[in-house]
């Protein structure tokens, strides 16, 4: 029998590999905009509320809520096929910009929009790890 | 603009062989099409001279470049622009447009995909790749497929407004209703809102039945100045107006999962049309998912934010229903190859003609269609008439 094929991982790039350095880390970083004070996720090479390229890093508090949830029973590439059913949802950092995550080391069903959830890290690989988030 | 939209018409449509089409390639599905279209409009391939195509699944680089050189057309104007299902609608924009301003004067729209046969079955993984490159490694390593997106819209929607998966599977019911009437959609028999309850989850709240078919097909359309329209084949159809926009690529990124980009491309399609929702007599809403429908009636206006499972409820949108919706059988019942935009036209078009035998809507004049494309991301509004 073929080995499970790994899911997809990023590949890092020049907008964020400070980003994945960090979660291996297992600190979660999100950028600020010095000129404007607003928040972004996901990390780019330039602020995406005013254009500029004053972008900082700061820790976040990994808090956040629940916005969306999904279920999902079919796995979408080979690689979650031993994974299903996992949560897909969509977390709304305490600092305001909004994130794709699974929610996990919980019941599926015990999933629900508003729930306050933190981070948690998942390493994925020796060199790859995902922030994922948990009921608080 | 608005009013220079109007003096271009469409004059031809077609769709390919459709279903599950394993000995054609997309390229010639899209060809195939293109010749019938050009057919039903009295034209020949040599009379074009503006091409409009995309292609996103594999060899279709440089799309329109690819399929002049594949069909012969040497274009004056040339326009891929990629934006998921809803870019054929977008099309109707940039051509009538193109051909308003003097730019080309015979524009062919075409489409071609072998979704189905490429995957080898229903249901099999979408993606293959290992390394994710770009924005989309913040999504693809979560699990996030074109259902489970949708599904975040869906859940939220219930979230917000009390929306039931029961409002959902009106759409379906009354979408396969349709399809009962058109020979050519691929599932024809009836059913129920509780079969639709009672398909397996895909991604919660979406069951099986609530997303649109996997099949290849290939459609066309072709336009050309009014002027010239009132001399082909049959009558002209009319672009009244259209409108377009788009606001996120990543459904992480969508400003409000409880609204599209249809609130400007229709407010747009609207103004530029000089109508009102009351004027429309049938609508083609691209229905990739139960759930797309809902939003892009919501967002176009036809009723108002939070109302659109109570919209459709009763069947409204079934064939003798109050809203003639989707009348081919759409995405969910009828055919759909990874991009749907273009079939929306081509039923727009034929119901417009009068040509739709038992599913014809008596007295239809004005029709819409609305294109959406990637996850939610982008929309293309037109409104067609008769001239």
């Amino acid at each position: 029998m073929a080995a499970p094929s790994p899911p997809p991982l990023p590949r890092p790039y020049q907008d964020t590999a400070a980003y994945w350095q960090a979660a291996r880390e297992h600190r979660f970083i999100i950028q600020k905009c010095a000129d404007c004070a607003e928040f972004q996720f996901y990390p780019r090479g330039v602020c995406s509320h005013c254009l500029s390229s004053a972008l900082e890093w700061e820790e976040a508090s990994g808090r956040g809520e629940v916005y969306s949830f999904s279920i999902n029973y079919r796995a979408p590439h080979p690689g979650f096929a031993d994974k299903t059913p996992f949560v897909l949802a969509l977390v709304t950092l305490a600092e305001g910009p909004r994130m794709m995550t699974n929610i996990v080391d919980c019941d599926p069903d015990t999933v629900r929009i508003g729930m306050a959830v933190t981070v948690t890290f998942d390493d994925v690989t020796e060199d790859v790890t995902l922030p994922k988030f948990r009921p608080l | 603009m608005a009013t220079a939209l109007r003096d271009v018409a469409i004059v031809g449509v077609a769709e390919s062989d459709i279903g599950r089409v394993p000995d054609k390639s997309k390229f010639q599905l899209s060809a195939e099409a293109s010749r019938m279209a050009l057919e039903d409009a009295g034209l020949s391939v040599g009379d074009v001279d503006g091409l409009f195509t995309t292609i996103i699944t594999e060899g279709g680089q440089f799309s329109s470049m690819l399929m002049a050189e594949y069909m012969g057309i040497t274009p004056r104007f040339t326009d891929s622009t990629s934006i998921g299902g809803s870019s054929f609608v977008v099309y109707v924009e940039h051509a009538a447009m193109a051909i308003a301003a003097g730019l080309c004067d015979v524009a062919l729209i075409c489409h071609g995909s072998t979704n189905i046969s490429d995957r080898g079955g229903r249901g099999g993984p979408v993606s293959q790749s290992t390394e994710v490159f770009g924005p989309t490694q913040f999504e693809e390593p979560y699990g996030v497929s074109t259902v489970g997106a949708y599904a975040l819209a869906a859940q939220r929607h219930m979230h917000e407004y009390g929306t039931t998966s029961e409002q959902l599977a009106e759409i379906a019911v009354a979408t396969r209703k349709w399809a009962s009437l058109n020979p050519k959609a691929r599932m024809r028999d009836p059913i129920t809102i509780d079969d639709v309850m009672n398909s397996r989850v895909i991604a919660s709240p979406l069951h099986l039945l609530d997303c649109c078919l996997v099949t290849d097909a290939g459609g066309a359309v072709v336009l050309t100045s009014l002027e010239r329209a009132r001399d082909l084949k049959k009558a002209p159809v009319r672009v009244l107006g259209a409108g377009e926009a788009h606001s996120h690529r990543m459904i992480s990124q969508m400003p409000d999962l409880t609204q599209t980009a249809a609130a400007i491309s229709g407010k747009l399609a609207f103004e530029r049309a000089g109508l009102t929702h009351s004027d429309i007599d049938v609508a083609e809403i691209y229905d990739s998912f139960t759930i797309t429908v809902l939003l892009t009636l919501e967002s176009l206006g036809f009723c108002a934010k939070g109302e659109g499972g109570a919209f459709v409820s009763n069947q409204r949108t079934a064939p003798g229903g109050e809203f003639s919706m989707n009348t081919q059988g759409g995405a969910l019942s009828y055919t759909h190859p990874g991009m749907f935009g273009i079939f929306t036209i081509i039923e727009a078009v034929r119901q417009v003609r009068g040509e739709c035998g038992p599913r014809q809507v008596p007295g239809a004049e004005v029709a819409l269609c609305n294109g959406t494309g990637g996850t939610l991301s982008s929309t293309g509004t037109i409104i067609l008439g008769r001239d």
